[in-house]
């Protein structure tokens, strides 16, 4: 029987890159707020690290690390911790106001909610962009499905 | 504390995924919770009116700078309809759904639908608005197809691509006004207008003649309408009561005035345009309605052309005539979704909504048929019934302002409605029919209730009238009267 | 003003694929085409020429940067764009299921 995934090469390089691309993406969300990038960028490029895993090893060895209730799980969490983030202004009276301290500007500990929002939003992109790609991948077309497990 | 009304149904939307995993019915009470609470507050917006104007200012910011949130006369009306239909829907659901195989996933895009809503409703920034739209119609399509049969799933991608155009259209006019004053504000954007030079006008013509086809396409009026015979009926029952009740009035008929109105100048031409499209309709979809047979799908073709009514009065620009055109805005969205949960249940029960196979409901089902009974004639504009009222304002505007003919279409139009609901009352409750029927039961506990609900609402509409046009109709079309001066009441002078 | 005439071509050319294809997959990207015109369209506005890029940064004056609004605005309304695009492939491998072929004339089982 074939083993799941692409050849040897593919999956030995993609072992190397992967936690690279995954590093990048960290870097990219947690700078966003003195360099371009921040949430949206950072979420994709780290769904895209998950999404280089499920295309080397075949879909189960990926899922096996993060199964799709786990994903749906993280988005809502990141959702929710956006939704909270925003709540948190109310105590400054107002909502979506930044109450944390600014900081110095071009410091990587600066303007005070901004860096948690892109987390947040990191982690909704993230998990939403692979929760997309697995539903897609998952639907198999009818004529894959006879030989296919299910 | 305007942004409540986001807040709530979007942290609902949130939490329901986690929150089933947790335990299975935490979903529905989650979203009927939340369901109540707006409600609540969108009725005790009503009294922060009475203080004039109320403006938000999200993270603190200023306009232009920032994104504000504003209640007027019009906020308030709307935010009643929505919520008011959205919480009897919730409620509704909660037997109707079981029929289904992930409710949490229903009730997840059923409060991202209500946090669409209400932020169309409650926001004074162009582009904010925008999105909020975008939220409101992807939580739609999706639940159009929510049931992934053949039928749903063509209708949802039929209303998917329409639906994409119209926001596509939108955002083009948004940017053409944002390269022609730079600001998004909408307050700020109808200031800049009207100060600007002349070539503004022809920015301004442009402009909407987009935003009509845009917001258009988005309410199904005629030349637009292909999508939604298709798309309502598909919906689960309570989501086309929301679809036909409140989402094409609120993303097209409410965002369709504010634009219009208060940020680009009601002029001769537009008004004519909307008499001219509210005829077309109230026409077109009447006549298209006699020869269904499908149950939800003559109720879909009802919705075009009652629309039609609510933009033919609106077009009409006399006091009277807006008044007429945004109570009938109201009591469509309180009749249409009680015809479209009375269809939901005959479906529950039997099984069908071909006319045909029905027959002979009133005696199985008495609720049931004693409401839709109600609002068929509602419909239809029966006297002490709210419908009647409203289109009588519509017809005695549209001859004050000297349209003699579509005064006269209104009123043929009622009578072919009259008909057409007869047909239904006949075919599906009154006829008699043998065995075929025999088993069929009432709908259960909370369907009923929701039903009787509406029912009670729509005779207290027509019986109230008068007070509630005072309280909540008249701001409602003051709002809408201002013109340009809203930029004066939300920027200040 | 030139580039301001591509940019419609371009929104035609997805009006036309939109209008014109019978196969479903294309009918999608005529629909991303026009939308990406329309993003073009705001970019466009904010742009400005020989403008730098509005990033603010230790060594560089706030002098001829390209308007950043349009392009925040566009940043939303791609994420947008995803999220409506995702659901329309979604429902396109449902219906090629339920129907076995993507050509619009033969998935018509909703009339009248």
């Amino acid at each position: 029987m074939k083993e799941a995934g692409m050849s040897l090469i593919v999956k030995r390089i993609t072992k190397i890159t992967v936690s690279l691309i995954f590093l990048y993406g960290v870097y990219i969300v947690l700078h966003g707020h003195i360099t371009p990038g921040g949430g949206f960028a950072g979420g994709v490029i780290i769904a895209l690290s998950f999404i280089h895993l499920v295309l080397a090893f075949g879909k189960e060895a990926a899922l096996k690390r993060l199964n799709e209730t786990a994903v749906s799980a993280i988005e809502s969490l990141g959702g929710l911790l956006f939704w909270g983030i925003a709540l948190l202004g109310l105590l400054g009276g107002v909502f979506f106001l930044n109450i944390l301290p600014k900081g110095r500007i071009f410091h990587l500990f600066s303007s005070g909610t901004i860096v948690l929002c892109n987390i947040a939003i990191f982690l909704k992109v993230g998990a939403g962009l692979f929760a997309i790609f697995i539903a897609l991948a998952a639907m198999r077309m009818p004529a894959e499905k006879k030989e296919g497990k299910k | 504390m305007l942004p409540i009304f986001v807040i709530i149904p979007l942290g609902c939307a949130f939490l329901i995924p986690i929150a089933s995993k947790w335990r299975k019915g935490s979903a529905q009470i989650l979203a009927n919770l939340a369901g109540g609470l707006l409600l609540l507050f969108s009725i005790k917006s009503i009294f922060w009116l009475k203080t004039g104007i109320k403006l938000y200012y999200l993270g603190g910011w200023k306009p232009p700078f920032g994104i504000a949130m504003a209640l007027d006369g019009m906020t308030v009306l709307m935010l009643i309809v929505v919520n008011l239909i959205g919480c009897l829907a919730l409620v509704y659901s909660i037997d109707y759904i079981k029929r289904y195989t992930s409710p949490a996933l229903y009730y997840t895009l059923f409060s991202l639908l209500l946090a669409g809503l209400n932020g169309v409703v409650v926001s004074a920034d162009l582009f904010n608005l925008f999105v909020f739209l975008e939220i409101t119609s992807i939580a739609s399509y999706a639940l159009v197809a929510f049931g992934t049969e053949a039928e749903e799933l063509e209708a949802s991608f039929k209303y998917l691509v329409l639906g994409s155009v119209a926001s596509i259209l939108i955002l083009l006019a948004i940017g053409m006004l944002l390269g022609s004053v730079s600001t998004l504000n909408m307050a700020d954007i109808s200031r800049s207008l009207a100060a600007s030079s002349s070539s503004s006008k022809d920015i301004i013509l442009y402009c909407t003649a987009l935003f009509i086809m845009g917001f258009g396409l988005k309410t199904a009026l005629v030349p637009f309408h292909a999508w939604l015979p298709d798309a309502h009926p598909a919906a689960p029952a309570p989501m086309s009561a929301m679809l036909s009740g409140v989402v094409i009035k609120t993303i097209g008929v409410y965002a369709l005035c504010r634009v219009v109105f208060n940020i680009l100048g009601f002029t001769q031409m537009i008004s004519s345009i909307f008499i001219w499209l509210g005829i077309i309709s109230m026409l077109v979809g009447v006549l298209l309605a006699i020869g269904q047979w499908d149950f939800k799908r003559l109720l879909a073709y009802h919705s075009i052309s009652q629309i039609g009514y609510v933009i033919f009065g609106i077009g009409l620009g006399t006091p009277l005539g807006i008044m007429g055109g945004l109570f009938h805005l109201f009591n469509h969205s309180l009749f249409k979704s009680l015809l479209f949960l009375n269809a939901g249940s005959v479906e529950y029960s039997t099984g069908t909504r071909q006319l045909e196979k029905l027959g002979g409901l009133s005696k199985q089902m008495p609720v049931t048929s004693a409401t839709s009974l109600i609002a068929s004639l509602s419909i239809a504009g029966i006297p002490p019934f709210c419908g009647f009222w409203s289109k009588l304002v519509i017809i005695i505007a549209a001859f004050q302002a000297n349209n003699i003919a579509g005064g006269v279409v209104c009123v043929l139009v009622g009578i072919i409605t009259l008909a057409s609901f007869l047909k239904i009352q006949k075919y599906v409750f009154i006829r008699k029919v043998e065995e075929a029927m025999a088993g069929v039961k009432e709908a259960p506990l909370y369907m009923l209730f929701s039903m009787a609900v509406l029912a009670v609402l729509c005779v207290a509409a027509g019986l109230l009238f008068l007070p509630f046009m005072d309280t909540i109709i008249k701001p409602a079309s003051d709002a809408l009267l201002e013109g340009l001066n809203y930029a004066g009441l939300i920027l200040g002078t | 003003m030139s580039i301001y005439i591509l940019c419609l071509i371009l929104f035609a050319v997805g009006l036309y694929c939109l209008l014109v294809k019978r196969n479903l997959i294309k009918k999608i990207v005529g629909l991303g085409i026009m939308e990406y015109a329309v993003n073009l369209f705001f970019i466009l506005l904010g742009y400005r020429h020989n403008g730098q890029a509005p990033i603010l940064d230790k060594e560089q004056a706030i002098v001829n940067m390209v308007d950043p609004l349009p392009q925040a605005l566009i940043l939303t309304s791609i994420v947008i764009g995803l999220g409506v695009m995702a659901l329309m492939v979604a429902i396109t491998v449902r219906l090629y299921e339920k129907y076995r072929t993507f050509d619009i004339g033969e998935i018509r089982r909703l009339k009248g």
